[in-house]
């Protein structure tokens, strides 16, 4: 049932479109049988996607990007579950802003970023290291990780944990068997949206990338800038679905409102 | 011994949190004291970066009107952006917000979805679109008689205008979208019974309750617009420089880092000061909304 009148039907229409098309397009020429860029009119064909085996750079970005995702939001929640569980569970003096500054790179723009960590790893010898890439990207996802792991913690359920205390469970066996279990929801939440924000990030990436150790989106960048073909529709038609498959996970697991409304208030 | 109890309390926290604590200051704080740092060196063709303490980077920024132009073409797009995606954004929010549970849902998928989708394909899928003059868009306006001779996107403010709203509209629907949650649906009936018309109850009711979170949406997208690096660079070309853009040169073509550092640390100071600022003011604004 919808109270809307016709207007804002039209209105809410056109904005779908608007918001859908680029995304649509680009998937649709990724099936073009022909040679340049075109809607596909005569037909689809699969000849770009079979293209993408024939430039082992993409190939191998694909690679570094899913292992740089996958690693380093995993870095990240090393840090970030302890760090979340203090921040929910005591009041501390400090408290607030720390959690000020482990959400900060949510503030700085990418491009600082970017500058920031090609000036210091080259003054330590790792400039173009895939470990510099890793560290890098456990900075810019680890507010992911810890707004999850912390939401997670805060609506947890305390008498549980102290039920185990009574029972003589402390330390490691303590958050092994029973706090880890409860908060793995908001944990692996986090690491699917920090490996999103991680497998997405250009524009730090960007600066800290060398042949060799360059992840798809600083690839299918590179690419761009000398020429548009179908080749680079159809990489990021495959991008597109890899996301899609996440958020579709996501939301059956998490919501995607809640991991999304946890993200619109504070921005980047 | 409850004193020794307490007093392991008061560093649990403490002890959980370092590990984070010393990576951000070792491989945050550090770095970013150090672009400082290196805005203030100097740099020469043949000699490279100089550890020296000269404001000739600075000074340059300052009196050359290139980057006057560059950084005014920066907030020009951001604000024209920000701009943008309130005027669209804000109202489809709302109707976003009064349809019925399964279409809500669903739509609300369509349009925040792109937010986790790749910046390149999104900004290729534009170009795509823009492609020229004889571009789908540009058909389509003609076609439909709504412009007669095709309007330069590609390479043109009006292009990359148009594609970052479309890549920051889902964070000003997601922030109208939380105002609107808060809003009682109440109050509106109640505004209706007692005679108001629709235009009454928008401009009246609605538009002054959903205001912080238009303001706050405008902040984020301000923010992420006039430090946007993809969008402006693959619509833009190389010839339309904004602040990220022209540092990215600077860093990994001219190699004058000093000078990229400079322009990056003035454009993290100018946001950090428009952030801050307007947050207080919405906040001494709309003090009762945020409680």
């Amino acid at each position: 049932m919808s109270r809307n009148g016709p207007l804002a039907l039209i209105f809410h229409t056109i904005f779908v479109i608007v918001m859908v098309a680029p995304i649509l397009v680009v998937c649709l020429v990724a099936f073009t049988p022909e040679g340049f860029l075109s809607l596909p009119t005569n037909g689809f064909s699969l000849r770009w996607f079979r293209a993408i085996a024939n430039y082992p750079e993409f190939v191998h970005a694909f690679w570094v990007s899913l292992g740089l995702g996958a690693l380093s939001s995993f870095v990240a929640l090393l840090f970030a579950v302890p760090a979340a569980l203090a921040i929910a569970r005591y009041r501390f003096r400090g408290r607030d802003a720390l959690a000020a500054l482990f959400l900060s790179p949510l503030m700085i723009p990418h491009v600082v970023l970017g500058i920031a960590f090609l000036r210091f790893f080259t003054s330590a010898g790792l400039g173009g290291s895939f470990a510099a890439l890793i560290i890098a990207h456990v900075i810019i996802v680890f507010p992911f990780a810890l707004r999850l792991t912390l939401a997670a913690a805060t609506g947890m359920d305390l008498s549980v944990e102290m039920a185990a205390v009574s029972l003589g469970a402390g330390g490691w066996t303590l958050f092994r068997r029973v706090t880890l279990p409860l908060i793995l929801p908001g944990v692996i939440s986090g690491w699917a949206l920090a490996f999103i924000q991680s497998f997405d990030d250009l524009t730090m990436t960007v600066f800290l990338a060398a042949p060799g150790t360059e992840t798809l989106p600083v690839r299918m960048f590179l690419y761009i800038q000398d020429n548009i073909d179908p080749l680079v529709t159809s990489v990021s038609a495959c991008v597109i679905a890899i996301t899609m498959t996440a958020l579709i996970l996501l939301d059956r697991f998490y919501g995607l409102d809640r991991v999304l409304a946890g993200k619109g208030d504070t921005g980047r | 011994m409850s004193a020794s109890a307490e007093e392991r309390n008061a560093r649990t926290p403490w002890a959980l949190t370092a590990p984070a604590l010393m990576l951000f200051v070792g491989v945050l704080l550090i770095p970013l004291a150090m672009t400082v740092m290196l805005s203030f060196h100097d740099w020469g063709q043949y000699k490279g970066i100089e550890p020296v303490f000269i404001l000739k980077n600075w000074h340059e920024i300052v009196t050359d009107p290139y980057y006057a132009e560059m950084f005014g073409r920066t907030f020009r797009i951001a604000i024209l952006t920000t701009l943008l995606t309130a005027v669209l954004g804000a109202p489809e929010a709302y109707i976003l917000n009064r349809m019925g549970g399964r279409w809500k849902s669903v739509f609300l998928l369509v349009i925040l979805g792109p937010l986790l989708i790749s910046v390149v394909a999104r900004t290729l899928g534009w170009a795509l679109l823009f492609g020229g003059n004889n571009g789908l868009v540009n058909k389509l306006l003609m076609s439909a008689g709504l412009i007669r001779a095709p309007i330069p996107f590609m390479f043109t403010e009006t292009g990359m205008v148009i594609a970052l709203a479309h890549v920051m509209m889902p964070f000003m629907v997601l922030s109208v979208w939380a105002a609107l949650q808060r809003l009682d649906p109440q109050i509106e009936n109640a505004a209706m019974s007692l005679g108001a018309g629709p235009v009454t109850i928008i401009r009246r009711i609605i538009m002054p309750q959903i205001m912080p979170g238009v303001l706050s949406g405008a902040i984020i997208v301000f923010s992420l617009s006039a430090s946007a690096f993809a969008t402006p660079a693959i619509i833009g070309g190389r010839r339309l420089k904004v602040a990220a853009t022209l540092a990215y040169d600077e860093f990994l073509n001219t190699l004058d880092w000093p000078l990229g550092a400079a322009v990056a640390t003035l454009l993290l100071a100018a946001l950090v000061l428009i952030v801050v600022g307007s947050n207080a003011l919405i906040e001494r604004r709309y003090a009762e909304v945020f409680r």
